[in-house]
């Protein structure tokens, strides 16, 4: 029926066109692509030909053995501690010598200052907070950043990281959540707020939201320093030969931690607020292929080392400078950074810390990376961070204010979970859209790591283990 | 068919968060995921370039612009799709993209290892524009798997220009900013394959065909509209009551609150 | 006359067998996506292995290796091919 009216409005072109889609029993959506199929198979018959014989290809070889039933777990393993060890080793050397750089250059701008007359506090702020902190944070977490992600990519690009998730799907299923998180995960250790915004990869929303709320149980590099650093002076220094490879084995125990972490509430918020149907699983496995090692490393590291200069400078610099008044102004005996310590020490010590830890890690919201430092700086109540230290003088400062090994493994757990950076949370709300769920990203972390230090202390206290 | 230059460039800003400069030629960059559209992406423009995100979606955006026999281009990075068929946030910006900011040219990058399932996409491109170039990438990855194409055959079965590339190896990619630049400048014509439906799927557009013919043919090839108006895709009636409100056509707009009789 | 065909759901074909998409029992945007990979009625499909716990399976259909979860595999149905019939 086609009146001859010069115009139709689309409303009514719908209408009649809905009559037309309606009228037809099978679905036209399904035929429209299995027409478009049918098409591209004729083309590609005519183009395309098959040379030689049929032969297991290379992927499959690869695939048999790290999707296998018996080697498909420990091999990712494997590479996880792989991983860490080069991140961790190679870090090493330009570490030592990006912190012999920077803080012999401290040096010779306390020179500067002096001979430019400048008052004391003038110099402590600039030069022992918030060049200090720089220069701490840039010799510490530029060369494992500058290394993980350039290693991390090319994982990427070899086409590996979907056997990850294939590997896992299964347990993620039973968690209530996608396999593709596990991929989410990955990205985490690099930096949180890179892991939020990799949790696009997941389509189904009520998933999605789970690995983002989830990410930061998985440690980002900011907070590898903090783990190594406390399991240097506790575990790994004990056997020095092997040190390297005792930190990264611990490493990644609390890794696995973290990842049990994040199963566990996974599922628990598919119960509870983010319940739903568990949605489906279509993974495309990529070719193997030879990632381009050299524009790869390139790449990968400019752009790291851009981002962690950047944010040193914004957010690192600033906070030192701060960290340095607060604690060189004093509020009747104490600088203020003591007394809110001390304020804070009965709910540090429930937990197995102190007051200082915790303060650390309060003023360590802008970037994990500053978590260290500024504990530092507040247990010398010099106000000023001690050059990087052999772990010898650290271990003695730590064992002075009263560390036993059971503070050391509250820290390292409340490195793991607690909550997220500013950054991180930031990101949040630009991908949520909701500052309901950076709310909840924020608590849930924060319960869970108070959670178990409080639980691990009482019962190791109870016990009299220490 | 063709926007004013300055009705383009507010239409590219508002709705799609891109400026473009009168002088430029546009670059829409299509394809499945993982098929190295990026690499072509990156090579083009090498530093030239800049992502931010799709207005109002958590979807990446990359803009660059190069220069070719002294013209510039913009070159805009459409997220990877398997499909047109919007139904996921990808497939529709990258659908809403190619029918209304009408890009002077549409690149489509192809893998050569999964040729047949990578047409699928092509073959819906050739329905919303003529102006296309395909870009086979990855042909290294297809010879590791002695796959053989016949390229030349294929640029007659397809009735547009294909480039035969190793974007990983910086193969194909002059031959790539010269096919742009033909097309773009209107020195090279395409006849587009079309696809052949199945007779129910053809009967129901002969049907459909007249009501749509007036819709939006200064900008859309009505078979398109009819195609979606079967598919039933309400995405695409929302972008479309959208554009056409945005363009003040006598049309009223709305169209989901008209009654329908059944 | 071979009689009935044999339509099973694909989720029990073993590593290494082909057939062909019968029908997609799937709905919602699952079924969009695997139809728009490829996964049509008349598509020949190779089951290729399955993850190290059982699941999820992969597959290649049209060069493509795919990987899909059990509960879904359930509600696609194949025609198994005899030898000859196969060449994916």
């Amino acid at each position: 029926m086609c009146a001859m009216i010069p115009s139709r409005s689309l409303g009514e072109v719908y209408c009649e066109a809905e009559g037309v889609r309606k009228s037809n029993l099978k679905s036209f959506s399904d035929q429209i692509v299995a027409d478009i199929y049918g098409n591209a198979e004729q083309i590609t018959k005519q183009v395309l030909s098959k040379k030689g014989s049929q032969r297991i290809s290379f992927d499959q070889t690869i695939d048999n053995l790290v999707t296998s039933k018996w080697l498909g777990y420990p091999l990712m393993i494997l590479l996880l501690i792989g991983v860490f060890w080069i991140t961790i080793e190679g870090a090493n050397i330009p570490s030592a010598f990006l912190a012999t750089g920077l803080f012999a250059f401290q040096d010779q701008l306390t020179l500067w200052f002096q001979w430019l007359g400048a008052p004391d506090w003038v110099h402590g702020v600039l030069v022992l907070g918030v060049y200090r902190t720089l220069a701490w944070v840039v010799a510490v977490m530029l060369p494992p950043m500058a290394i993980f992600f350039p290693l991390f990519t090319l994982l990427e690009d070899s086409g590996y990281l979907p056997r990850i998730a294939f590997n896992l799907d299964h347990i993620f299923k039973k968690a209530r959540a996608c396999g593709k998180q596990s991929l989410t995960m990955c990205m985490g250790f690099g930096c949180n707020a890179a892991g939020v915004t990799s949790c696009r990869i997941i389509d189904s929303p009520r998933e999605r939201l789970i690995a983002i709320l989830t990410n930061n149980f998985v440690p980002c590099n900011g907070r590898f320093p903090t783990l190594i650093a406390i399991s240097s002076i506790f575990i790994g220094g004990t056997i020095a030969a092997y040190s390297g490879l005792i930190n990264a084995l611990v490493l990644s125990i609390i890794i696995l931690l973290g990842v049990g972490a994040t199963l566990s509430i996974s599922w628990l918020l598919s119960m509870t607020i983010l319940k739903g149907e568990p949605s489906s699983l279509v993974l495309e496995l990529p070719s193997y292929r030879r990632p381009k090692i050299g524009a790869v490393i390139y790449r990968s590291m400019i752009d790291r080392t851009l981002f962690v200069l950047r944010r040193a400078i914004i957010i690192a610099a600033p906070a030192g400078g701060v960290i340095w008044i607060l604690a060189n102004v004093s509020v009747g005996e104490l600088s203020i950074l003591s007394t809110v310590a001390q304020a804070l020490n009965p709910l540090g010590h429930l937990i197995g810390l102190d007051g200082f830890i915790l303060m650390a890690f309060i003023l360590g919201l802008p970037a994990n990376e500053i978590v260290l430092p500024i504990l530092i700086m507040s247990y010398l109540s010099t106000g000023a961070l001690q050059d990087y230290a052999s772990l010898e003088e650290l271990r003695n400062v730590l064992v002075n204010h009263g560390w036993t090994w059971l503070t050391a493994v509250n820290v390292m757990l409340f490195s793991l979970l607690h909550w997220p950076c500013a950054t991180t949370l930031l990101t949040t709300y630009k991908e949520t859209g909701s500052k309901k769920w950076v709310f909840l990203s924020f608590l849930i972390p924060t319960i869970i790591g108070i959670s178990v230090c409080f639980i691990l202390t009482q019962v190791v206290r109870l016990l009299g283990l220490v | 068919m063709i926007l004013s230059a300055e009705k383009k460039k507010l239409l590219w800003q508002d709705q799609f968060g891109i400026s473009v400069t009168k002088d430029q030629f546009s670059v829409a960059l299509a394809g499945n995921p993982n098929v190295g559209k990026s690499t072509i992406f990156n090579a083009l423009t090498g530093l030239h370039q800049h992502t931010g995100n799709w207005p109002g979606k958590t979807v990446d955006n990359a803009q660059g612009s190069f220069y070719h026999q002294q013209k510039s281009f913009l070159i805009v990075d459409l997220p990877g799709t398997y499909s047109l068929l919007a139904h996921t946030v990808e497939e529709q910006i990258a659908r809403d993209f190619l029918c209304f900011a009408n890009p002077d040219v549409t690149v489509v990058v192809l893998d050569a290892t999964c040729l047949e399932r990578n047409l699928n996409l092509a073959l819906q491109v050739f329905e919303i524009t003529t102006k296309v170039i395909v870009c086979l990438n990855l042909m290294d990855e297809a010879d590791k798997k002695d796959l053989v194409i016949d390229v030349p055959s294929l640029e007659r079965e397809l009735g547009v220009p294909v480039i035969a590339a190793s974007a990983r190896q910086g193969e194909g990619l002059t031959e790539l900013r010269n096919k742009i630049y033909q097309v773009a400048t209107g020195a090279l014509q395409t006849k587009p394959r079309q696809i052949i439906y199945s007779s129910e799927v053809e009967n129901a557009l002969q049907d459909l065909l007249p009501l749509v013919a007036d819709i939006a043919s200064h900008t859309l090839p009505p078979r398109w509209i009819a195609l979606r108006l079967l598919d039933g895709d309400q995405s695409f009636l929302n972008s479309l009551s959208n554009y056409l409100d945005i363009h003040q056509t006598s049309f009223h707009p709305g169209w989901e609150e008209s009654k329908c009789a059944q | 006359m071979k009689g009935a065909v044999r339509i099973d759901p694909l989720a029990d074909l073993s590593p290494g067998s082909v057939c062909e998409i019968v029908s997609l029992e799937l709905s919602g945007l699952l079924r969009r996506r695997i139809l728009d990979l490829g996964i049509v009625p008349g598509t020949l499909i190779r089951c290729i292995r399955r993850g190290p716990s059982g699941d999820p399976t992969a597959y290649l259909v049209r060069e493509t290796l795919i990987a899909l979860r059990r509960e879904d595999t359930a509600q696609i149905f194949v025609r198994r091919l005899s030898n000859g019939e196969e060449c994916v």
